[in-house]
């Protein structure tokens, strides 16, 4: 048994990775849907365990095949990355197990296995890239996260889901060219793929013209693939055409994943103080995501379609992550991270809502929202919960996230950030309480009866909506994790 | 082994203030089928709360400060609890209250035939639990935390009617009440958190030391500004809009819990986070007292020129709002204790005010001062109580109002602020003038042609809460001196 528990690292990977064929092989929905709780759930179990192992402040590496480095690949799991396996596995877990109760409208009879081996494979990408302790291993999963992720974007309903997919896999390959690029200039400049080495030789190194270059390539592929302003326009329509399942667990996890990888590449591999000091990386990211705070909201604000007007409000959020980054400080580095899991139950729960009103309503356009407030109360009281959580309410994790980001700007002497943080989270209130008053206080156009959605969609939209007040009162567990992985980061790099 | 013992007793007793409304809420919700079952049961949760309350008031009295750590740490910092004086004093006026409005709101209601009542009478619980949490709040981050359940536990309310007119009343609310409350209330929390290592209220202050010159007049101006419920100009245009709501959710939440939650967070963060002294020194809240005292006069000369009477109403409450605040800005033990003395008698006449204007509404279907030629002979009751609650507003002994209004004075001499006086001279004079033709016309005038003479008053519902709050004006002349007992040692006067 001990020996099974020391091989929990691989095995984080390796499960869904080996689950994604059996899904294609099982076939029967009776069979396969099941199968995949079990993976997500095996999956949330394995990275809870490795949090609880690394939170002491070890570091756990397994090598593979016993080959240590620099000769062999090997998976590290320290503290920022054992909390956003916790994060990815932990909403993998609540999405799956609504089960294609949406997909079955948007995919055709008897092949839902295929949804299923797709979204195993995207969850398998997403924990490998955040647990592999080798540079060009990333890459690697990155790939296999973004191929299964068109393939699920591909599945909505509307037409124009195909155009967002084949759009997402252009800008996408674009992203993953350029890390490919960095990654490539920095193997050149070290002779090394062990993020360890690596990290240590480019310390020796300073800043090169190969490590500066490298750098260049890796922020730009890395920004892409989080959809930093203004490279982000991918993320609408991906989110907005695809399958509300698929929006809720994309949403959720693969952006947290690509700011994983910022804080690591920034922090980890080219160290603190060639990005900010010598490079100055901060008077480009700290503008633009102020700017990225306020664009995505405005045009929120405008959207008359409820996942498209959610996909611009992550872009607005994204931006106080990265915001939190640009201050180059622990506070900072940790409020991003807080933000990083209270903006994945908030808006998962949010993008769940969608789901339960395609269900219903067979669409998310503002218009056919009317009046729902009284027709689904359950739902759009999910809503309200997770919207002020988005409002960042006292009371809900969006207070949390919003308390450590203003401190860690006032901690800079930055009042007037402080200030444009506060003024951004107004414009939160404006476009959520658009859908509020559409849901409860606008008469629908065809009267319907009151009827909630199955409980299977209802629990998991509930479990995360309850989470967002739930950590929001309760907040020290997330919050004491990312402090601590923040101050990991600072203290020990890598 | 006594001592706690008794701290427990008391941490129960503000246990169950709290989650009592709350129970109340979920039994509303339960017997919403059941109208009179539903009404007797919030009236029974009222009276228990209230009681629940005033079994505070004698430890307080004896200078215990009861407290209670709630579960949960937002934002790292734990929650808590801690009644102090002038927190027991705002939280026996909302809980007191919360009973006599719920009657006159059966009244009305049913009297007005309106809809959903259960989500009303629900909501309002939530409220009453939400101004509970502000009045017992330990610290900033408690009270933030309340002030905003209490902000989004009345929309729904502002929006009873779903009418458009409604619907733009509560933008404007949530609007500027959420928008003031993060953009200056939550910035002036953090930069305290930053300033200081605690935020808990604390007798003297906290951050005396820590902040001078101009950025602790900018703060206080942050904290002032950021409660947006104490309605100082230019971020009063809510407190109209709001007028919109039913009449007990006017009485009750905008002349009582809503805007007294607002100045009593001005007061308490001038006493408890800033400190009277510190706040006198050099002379800190000087802004402050100017803002104030503008919003007094131009409220007051507001109202004189509004015909609807809830709206008259409301810009005489932003008008009475500003003496608190005003009370707080000029730091010293006298002036503190008109503010504290104000929230009480304020809150006694302006519901008195509201219950008759609802009354009127229900039983002549008139909303309009320049309708009420003569109303006052076909319901004497309601008027005369009117007159009563607008002497004690206006501040004529021997009513309430004269009390808070003399500490209030004698506060502007010690500050060797004459101009003070003169404003609050001046608002008197005002308040007359905006008050008193309503009277006159209701008595004096003759009633219009083809209205029938004779008595019509309000059901006994409405009638009732009526007299007992006007006649409440009128008792409290008499017992002004156990509540200054109850408030002195806050305001560091030696009981």
């Amino acid at each position: 048994m001990s020996d099974l528990a020391s091989h929990l690292p691989v095995l984080q990977v390796l499960i869904p990775l080996l689950a994604a064929p059996l899904c294609f092989l099982l076939r029967k929905e009776a069979i396969v849907l099941p199968f995949t709780i079990a993976v997500s759930f095996a999956c949330f179990a394995i990275s809870m365990n490795l949090l609880s192992q690394v939170l002491g402040g070890d570091i756990l590496v397994y090598e593979f095949g016993g080959w240590s480095r620099p000769y062999g690949i090997e998976y590290r799991v320290d503290i920022l990355n054992a909390f956003v396996l916790v994060v990815v596995s932990g909403i993998a877990a609540v999405v799956f197990a609504v089960g294609p109760g949406q997909a079955r409208r948007v995919i055709p009879e008897g092949r839902e296995y295929l949804f299923y081996s797709a979204a195993l494979l995207c969850l398998t990408g997403l924990l490998g890239v955040t647990i592999t302790g080798d540079v060009f291993n990333i890459f690697v999963f990155l790939e296999i996260s973004s191929l299964s992720s068109y393939i699920l974007i591909a599945l909505g309903l509307n037409r124009r889901a195909l155009m967002a997919a084949f759009s997402y896999l252009i800008m996408g390959t674009i992203g993953a060219t350029f890390l490919l690029i960095g990654i490539g200039f920095m193997y050149q400049a070290t002779g090394t793929l062990n993020m360890v080495d690596m990290a240590h030789r480019i310390q020796v190194l300073g800043p090169t013209k190969g490590v500066l270059v490298a750098l260049a390539f890796v922020m730009v592929g890395i920004s892409i693939k989080l959809a930093v302003f203004p490279l982000h326009h991918w993320l609408p329509n991906a989110y907005s055409y695809a399958p509300p399942l698929v929006s809720a667990f994309l949403a959720s996890t693969a952006t947290k994943v690509a700011y994983y990888l910022l804080i690591r590449f920034t922090f980890g591999l080219f160290g603190a103080a060639l990005v900010f000091e010598t490079v100055g990386i901060d008077r480009l990211l700290l503008p633009l995501s102020i700017i990225a705070m306020f664009v995505g909201s405005i045009a929120a604000i405008y959207q008359t379609e409820f996942k498209r007007l959610l996909a611009y409000s992550s872009i607005a959020q994204i931006g106080y992550m990265t915001l939190g980054l640009s201050f180059a400080t622990q506070a900072g580095v940790s409020a991003g991270l807080i933000h990083v899991f209270n903006h994945a139950l908030m808006k998962g729960a949010l993008f769940l809502v969608a789901a339960c009103v395609t269900w219903r309503m067979g669409g998310t356009n503002l218009d056919v929202m009317k009046g729902l407030g009284q027709r689904m109360p359950f739902t759009m009281a999910a809503m309200v919960v997770a919207g002020l959580a988005l409002v960042g309410v006292p009371g809900t994790v969006g207070f949390v996230s919003k308390w450590a980001l203003v401190s860690a700007a006032l901690e800079v002497d930055a009042l007037w950030i402080a200030f444009l943080i506060m003024a951004s989270s107004i414009l939160a209130l404006v476009y959520v309480w658009k859908v509020v008053e559409i849901a409860y206080f606008q008469t629908p156009e065809v009267e319907l009866e009151r009827r909630e959605p199955p409980l299977r969609l209802l629990i998991p939209t509930w479990i995360l909506a309850g989470a967002a007040i739930y950590f929001g009162i309760f907040s020290s567990y997330a919050v004491d994790v990312a402090e601590l992985a923040a101050q990991q980061v600072f203290m020990v790099g890598l | 082994m006594d001592i706690e013992m008794g701290l427990d007793a008391h941490a129960t007793i503000i246990f169950w203030s709290m989650i009592l409304p709350l129970i109340g809420a979920v039994g509303v919700v339960a017997l919403g089928r059941w109208p009179n079952l539903r009404d007797s049961w919030t009236i029974v949760v009222g009276i228990s709360t209230f009681t629940c309350v005033t079994r505070l008031i004698e430890p307080v009295m004896a200078g215990a400060r009861p407290s209670l750590a709630l579960p949960g740490n937002m934002a790292g910092l734990g929650l808590a609890l801690e009644v102090e004086p002038l927190g027991l004093l705002f939280g026996l006026v909302a809980s007191g209250l919360w009973i006599l409005t719920s009657l006159y709101g059966f009244g009305y209601m049913r009297g007005h035939e309106e809809v959903n009542q259960t989500r009303f009478f629900t909501c309002f619980a939530l409220a009453i639990s939400a101004a509970l949490g502000i009045a017992f709040a330990g610290d900033l981050i408690t009270l933030f935390l309340f002030y905003e359940l209490l902000t989004f536990s009345t929309f729904p309310l502002v929006t009873h009617a779903g009418t458009e007119a409604a619907i733009r009343a509560g933008r404007l609310y949530l609007g500027i009440l959420v928008s003031t409350s993060v953009l200056f209330l939550l910035l002036a929390i953090l930069w305290t958190a930053n300033l200081s290592d605690t935020l808990r209220f604390t007798p003297g202050g906290i951050l005396d030391g820590k902040i001078a010159g101009a950025s602790a007049g900018l703060l206080l101006l942050l904290f002032s500004y950021g409660v947006g419920k104490a309605a100082l100009m230019p971020f009063h245009r809510w407190l109209p809009a709001a007028m919109v709501a039913p009449t007990p959710v006017s009485a009750l939440l905008h002349a009582v819990a809503v805007v007294k939650a607002g100045v009593f967070t001005v007061l308490k963060i001038s006493i408890y986070i800033f400190g009277i002294d510190f706040l006198a020194k050099d002379g800190l809240s000087d802004i402050l007292m100017g803002i104030a005292a503008i919003t007094i006069l131009a409220a007051s000369i507001r109202a004189l020129s509004l015909d609807n009477l809830k709206a008259r109403l409301a810009y005489s409450t932003i008008s009475q709002l500003s003496y608190i605040v005003l009370g707080a800005a000029l730091a010293n033990s006298a002036a503190a204790m008109g503010a504290g003395l104000h929230i009480l008698m304020h809150a006694l006449g302006k519901i008195t005010l509201f219950f008759v204007a609802g009354a009127v509404m229900v039983v002549a279907h008139k909303t309009e001062v320049s309708q009420l030629d003569g109303l006052g002979r076909r319901m004497p009751i309601t008027f005369g109580a009117f007159c009563i609650a607008s002497f004690s507003i206006i501040g004529l002994p021997p009513f309430g109002g004269a009390w808070s209004k003399w500490y209030l004075v004698t506060g502007a001499f010690d500050a060797d602020q004459p101009w003070m006086v003169v404003v609050f001279m001046l608002s008197s004079l005002l308040s007359i003038a905006y008050l008193m033709p309503i009277v006159v016309r209701a008595f004096f005038r003759p009633l219009p042609e083809g209205v029938p003479d004779g008595i019509n008053e309000a059901p006994l519902l409405i009638l009732l809460p009526i007299c007992a709050t006007a006649l409440g004006c009128f008792v409290i002349f008499f017992y002004a001196d156990s509540v200054y007992r109850l408030l002195a040692p806050a305001m560091g006067l030696g009981g």
